[in-house]
């Protein structure tokens, strides 16, 4: 199969740094001494506790049921005592905590029985089911659930493997086609057939001729509609957004999903952990990571998930003036904000970061709106817009020109000649606008919630009301019939009246009760001073109290 | 805490104004050779008054000094000015049009970025407005001696008509008043034409295209104006004289005169002050390029870009808020 390639414009060419760490074959870090496994794995869902302290557990054990749609099983990642269940630090910018379950390992490692699952005994939805239990999401760094993802699949054509790995220095994805090119194949093999995928095209940043050869070399035997693409070394070529439009020329807007144009697109390290999920039953509980920058030895590493940095890096040696490090990339990565925070499912890279590597920025000048950024822009914003809107807290004027159609790669910043830390701002006014949405949201419920109070209260009231008044009027139907005179119909009206008139006057009251004044609930202090302030008031506009009535 | 990137190219503001300086410099090599060496002194005279200026401004706003003095957009600025001020300007005119230039048009706007018209531009206009007479004398090429040259920029008196002559642009629009007069019998009479236009001054056009090609090369700028620009130019100037060669100029004659490939290159590519979306830097420079025709044709000056410059930045906001470019998976959506 031939692939004619697609381009998206912008874009920038970083020095690459892959050197450094990719010519080691991947070892086998060493048993920690205790693993922090956060519950939190896959995106905006934090599973529920299934252990409890004391408690052994044998490697690939289930920890954590997967709550929501978005929810996905977590597991042991070694076999050992359950020692706390408490809030730890995760890898965020914020620094945020999250329930965790810690594990002391008992040191023999001992997997929990497994077996494979046989697609074709299963169907897709048993499949789906399966990924969700084994823990598979995205490896990519978002950690969006597998089988979400998978569940949208009708109508797909064409299944994008992403192994670009566009971001400078890291290389766990180079590394894993290098030595596991058929596990990742037979990964996309399987998510090819949970989706019903047409084509397999799986793109790897021409940088990588190793990894590209290997692939190739596994993917021969697959037929003629799995194909290994080089693509052109341009970050971000590895977003999924631009993989998929460099591979099929398809652009997919902000907010809408691959499957709505009939292209899916996933990791190779979500891949590989599909075929080990499917092909040995085996829960995702380790991942390769990159460790790499001012260390004694830079080099890729299989770690059991909730590994502490701290841990690990004593694996590679930080060199004396490492200053701070990276979890992630340069261009998109967060510094770390303690070394105590465990390795999860999106860790993909740690970067141990010395003043001379990454000298910090320089002082930033005004904007001289040369576009710059804008040429770099691969999602084609006018980024010096954005900034100024930003930056004027102008933030309607900000989402007009598509602030949330940037994905903060760091391109803008990265060209900027003013040096301006250009997506320090779109965080900012993104962060602002959410919060705006949400007060705007909590104060609309309030609302509601309320006027659906008073709408209930005197329905309720009118329901009693025409109640009474029926069983009145049964009743005197019920007197008619035993032969008493007939009361006037005037009358017969007269207590339903009176009934619903009451009603809608106690409603009145309570809502009268329920609105709140602005001089109510004021202290005596305050209520006085009122007072004496409406005296002198009255005392200094005379005529206005002589109008008065 | 630093957030991500963490990486940068090595590129800055300073950078990109050294690199306009340097593709200034062989206009302003073919400038001293050919013309008048006296513009060396007029550089020197611009930026010392450009750095003077921008540091008493800075020190009044309360600003520090080294950032905005070492970014050498100043320095831009002046020398922009020296070289499209006459070369027998007295210094304190120089002086008087670069302070202009920086403090008025610059600084009392807010400083580098923050200006919405092109420093340099304004002060050229407010200078021809306010010194009409000092402003319109332009040696002929090569006609002084570098001591009568400097002698006059440093205030010697003014022997008008014998040291003066009228530009190639000037020469034309004054001759064509004149009954019976064609643009090739004006251009066949006295010695200061060259081969398309002013003798000496043209070959200022190659020049200063080199220095053009040099920083679209370097990407400090993009293709998109200097070929809207010179195209629509060539085009108007092109579609008048075919149509009446005997009244109007050639396209070629249009194109190295006067301001056209300085203003190409080096004017109407000011970032802070043009149109910044690919389509808005087209419409921004085809229409200041409409503008100067009109003026250089019809008007009264003999020269239109600064003023075209100047018309067409009051509409950056228009252009840019209407040329606004299609992004990244919103191929259906309506251009704005």
């Amino acid at each position: 199969m031939i692939t004619r390639l697609f381009s998206f414009k912008g874009g920038v060419k970083p020095e690459s740094h892959k050197n450094e760490s990719s010519g080691t074959p991947i070892l086998t870090a060493p048993l920690p001494k205790r693993l922090v496994i956060p519950l939190r794995q896959s995106i905006r869902s934090t599973a529920r506790c299934l252990v409890e302290p004391g408690q052994k557990v044998l490697k690939g054990e289930h920890i954590g049921e997967g709550e929501g749609g978005l929810g996905t099983s977590v597991h042991a990642s070694t076999s050992g005592t359950v020692v706390e269940i408490a809030s730890y630090p995760m890898a965020h910018a914020s620094g945020l905590e999250t329930l965790s379950v810690v594990i002391e390992p008992d040191g023999e490692d001992r997997w929990i029985d497994h077996t494979s699952l046989d697609l074709r005994t299963v169907s897709r939805e048993e499949a789906l089911a399966w990924l969700r239990g084994c823990g598979i999401v995205g490896m990519g760094g978002a950690g969006f659930p597998t089988h979400v993802k998978l569940g949208g699949g009708r109508g797909i054509d064409t299944l994008v493997i992403n192994g670009a790995e566009c971001e400078p220095w890291i290389t766990c994805d180079d590394r894993l086609m290098r030595e596991r090119a058929p596990d990742v194949l037979s990964g996309a093999m399987i998510l090819r057939e949970l989706i019903g995928a047409k084509r397999v095209l799986v793109g790897i940043e021409d940088n990588k001729p190793e990894a590209i050869a290997a692939m190739q070399t596994a993917a021969s035997g697959l037929g003629d509609d799995v194909a290994v693409v080089p693509v052109p070394t341009l970050y971000p070529a590895g977003g999924e957004k631009q993989l998929i439009r460099v591979l099929t020329g398809v652009e997919i807007p902000q907010g809408k999903l691959g499957t709505d144009f009939g292209v899916q697109c996933f990791n190779v390290g979500t891949a590989n952990a599909v075929h080990r999920a499917i092909r040995f039953g085996e829960p995702l509980v380790s991942r390769v990571v990159t460790l790499t920058g001012n260390v004694a030895r830079p080099g890729n590493y299989e770690v059991l998930l909730g590994t502490q940095v701290s841990e690990l890096l004593a694996l590679a040696g930080p060199k004396a003036d490492t200053d701070r490090y990276i979890m992630g990339g340069p261009m998109m990565g967060t510094e770390l904000q303690s070394l105590s925070v465990p390795v999860t499912k999106g860790t993909n890279c740690i970067i141990a970061a010395s003043p001379a590597l990454f000298p910090p920025p320089p002082p930033e000048l005004p904007c001289i709106r040369c576009g710059a950024c804008a040429r770099a822009c691969p999602a084609d914003l006018q980024p010096f817009e954005l900034y100024w809107f930003s930056r004027a807290k102008n933030f309607g004027k900000a989402q007009e020109y598509h602030l949330f159609d940037c994905i903060e790669c760091g391109c803008c910043a990265f060209v900027c000649p003013s040096r301006i830390p250009l997506v320090d701002y779109y965080r900012f006014a993104k962060g602002e606008i959410w919060a705006r949405e949400r007060e705007r949201q909590a104060s609309d419920q309030a609302r509601e919630r309320f006027e659906f109070r008073n709408y209930r209260q005197e329905r309720e009231k009118e329901e009693k009301a025409a109640k009474l008044a029926a069983k009145a009027a049964e009743t005197r139907a019920k007197l008619a019939e035993s032969g008493e005179a007939p009361a006037p119909p005037a009358e017969a009206e007269d207590p339903k009246k009176a009934l619903v008139a009451a009603a809608l006057a106690r409603a009145k009251q309570q809502q009268a009760a329920v609105m709140p004044k602005n001089t109510d609930g004021l202290s005596a202090d305050v209520q006085a001073e009122i007072a004496d302030i409406e005296a002198r008031r009255e005392k200094l506009n005379p005529q206005d109290a002589d109008k008065a009535p | 805490m630093i957030n991500s990137p963490y990486i940068r190219k090595p590129a800055s503001v300073q950078g990109v104004m050294l690199a306009v300086l340097t593709a200034l410099i062989p206009a302003i090599i073919v400038y001293a050779s050919q013309i008048a060496a006296v513009v060396l002194v007029n550089l020197a005279i611009a930026t010392i008054a450009a750095l003077a200026g921008e540091a008493l401004v800075l020190k009044l706003r309360g600003r520090p000094l080294a950032p905005a003095l070492s970014d050498l957009s100043a320095v831009v600025t002046a020398w922009l000015l020296a070289l499209c001020f006459p070369p027998i300007l007295p210094w304190w005119a120089t002086v008087l049009g670069v302070l202009i230039a920086i403090i008025a048009v610059k600084h009392l706007y807010g400083g580098l970025g923050q200006n919405p018209f092109n420093p340099a531009m304004v002060a050229y206009c407010a200078m021809i407005v306010a010194f009409p007479a000092l402003m319109s004398q332009w040696p002929a090429a090569g006609q002084l001696d570098f001591a009568t040259q400097l002698g006059l920029v440093l205030g010697g008196a003014r022997e008008l008509d014998a040291i003066t002559s009228a530009t190639a642009l000037d020469t034309i629009k004054t001759g064509l008043r004149t009954a019976g007069a064609t643009v090739q019998s004006i251009m066949s009479q006295g010695g200061n034409f060259g081969l398309v236009s002013g003798r000496g001054w043209e070959w200022l056009a190659p020049a200063y295209a080199l220095g053009g090609l040099y920083l679209l090369a370097r990407g400090i700028i993009t293709w998109h104006m200097p070929a809207a620009f010179l195209g629509t130019l060539a085009a108007i100037s092109a579609a008048f004289w075919l149509t009446d060669p005997a009244h109007y100029a050639s396209p070629l004659f249009h194109l190295a005169s006067g301001g056209a490939m300085l203003g190409a290159f080096f004017i109407v590519t000011d970032p802070v002050s043009g149109a910044t979306t690919p389509r808005g830097k087209l419409i921004f420079a085809a229409c200041i390029a409409l503008v100067a025709y009109i003026i250089r044709s019809f008007g009264a000056f003999p020269e239109g870009v600064a003023f075209a410059v100047l018309l067409l930045n009051i509409c950056v906001p228009l252009i840019d808020m209407n040329t606004q470019p299609r992004v990244f998976g919103h191929r259906g959506d309506k251009a704005r």
